[in-house]
């Protein structure tokens, strides 16, 4: 009964704070992205014919996400009948684009990125079973032209 | 001492891509790399325990890669350094856990020495 009572509301605390969570990192990638679309970021690996470099520099950014209990509790039926994991796609789609924003805001005087990789791997920290959290890394080779 | 500490880092040309822009690569002096594996805190731990609840970034996490990430390059910039090198090229990352909370990062790159066009 205790039992019960603690996994009712350890998934009422997943689905409110996870969906507020959420709301919240969009709006703030969103936002963050309008800004940042400037600068071009690609995976070209070398610079455009009029453009001079200056100086060139390693930017990385990277982000540990987790995903809330609701979720996980969800992807569980998802596992036995099969289909698209929805729950999984958005935690992996804010955790690469928070990480792209952030190798750019590391370097806020540059004028291209050139070479971006992202790379994931999946930290499976106290779950038992399955993806309990990942780990995202953008990194690329910031270019200054002035 | 800290600035020679930070000097190698300074002088450092580092890029993913296969040449510094505006450069000519004169000599290669092949792959240097660095690694290092690092454990979590156990009180970082138990606050990712809560954060698997309600869900959101693992703020102790990022940090902790972030700083074995830059412990890694520091390594492989200071194994550049001795071969004689100025500039790393084609740098890769990559991280793999071989242990439970504990995680291994690995920075890999070609050491060249390079010279101004012109």
């Amino acid at each position: 009964m205790i039992n019960l009572a603690i996994f009712l509301a350890l998934l009422t605390l997943g689905i409110v704070f996870g969906k507020l969570n959420e709301k919240r990192h969009y709006r703030s990638i969103h936002a963050r992205e309008k800004a940042a679309s400037a600068i071009p970021t690609t995976t070209f690996k070398t610079l455009p014919k009029e453009m001079i470099s200056k100086h060139c520099e390693l930017a990385s950014g990277s982000v540990v996400i987790s995903i809330d209990y609701f979720k996980r509790f969800l992807s569980g039926f998802r596992l036995t009948f099969g289909g698209e994991m929805n729950s999984y796609s958005s935690l992996i789609d804010r955790a690469r684009r928070e990480a792209v924003l952030r190798m750019q805001e590391s370097h806020p005087g540059a004028s291209f990125f050139l070479n971006v990789r992202i790379e994931t791997s999946s930290i499976g920290n106290g779950s038992d079973k399955g993806v309990g959290s990942i780990e995202v890394l953008a990194y690329g080779t910031a270019i200054y032209s002035a | 001492m800290l600035f020679s500490l930070l000097q190698p880092a300074l002088i450092m040309k580092i890029s993913n891509i296969e040449d510094i822009p505006g450069h000519n690569i004169v000599e290669f002096y092949g792959i240097v790399q660095g690694s290092t594996i690092r454990a979590k805190h156990f009180g970082k731990d138990m606050l990712a325990g809560f954060k698997n609840i309600v869900g959101g970034e693992l703020k102790g996490y990022t940090e902790l890669l972030h700083e074995s990430r830059e412990e890694a390059s520091k390594r492989m910039i200071q194994q550049a350094t001795d071969l004689g090198a100025n500039a790393v090229v084609n740098v890769r990352f990559s991280t793999s856990s071989v242990a439970q909370g504990a995680a291994e990062i690995l920075a890999y790159g070609t050491a060249v020495k390079v010279v101004p066009h012109d």
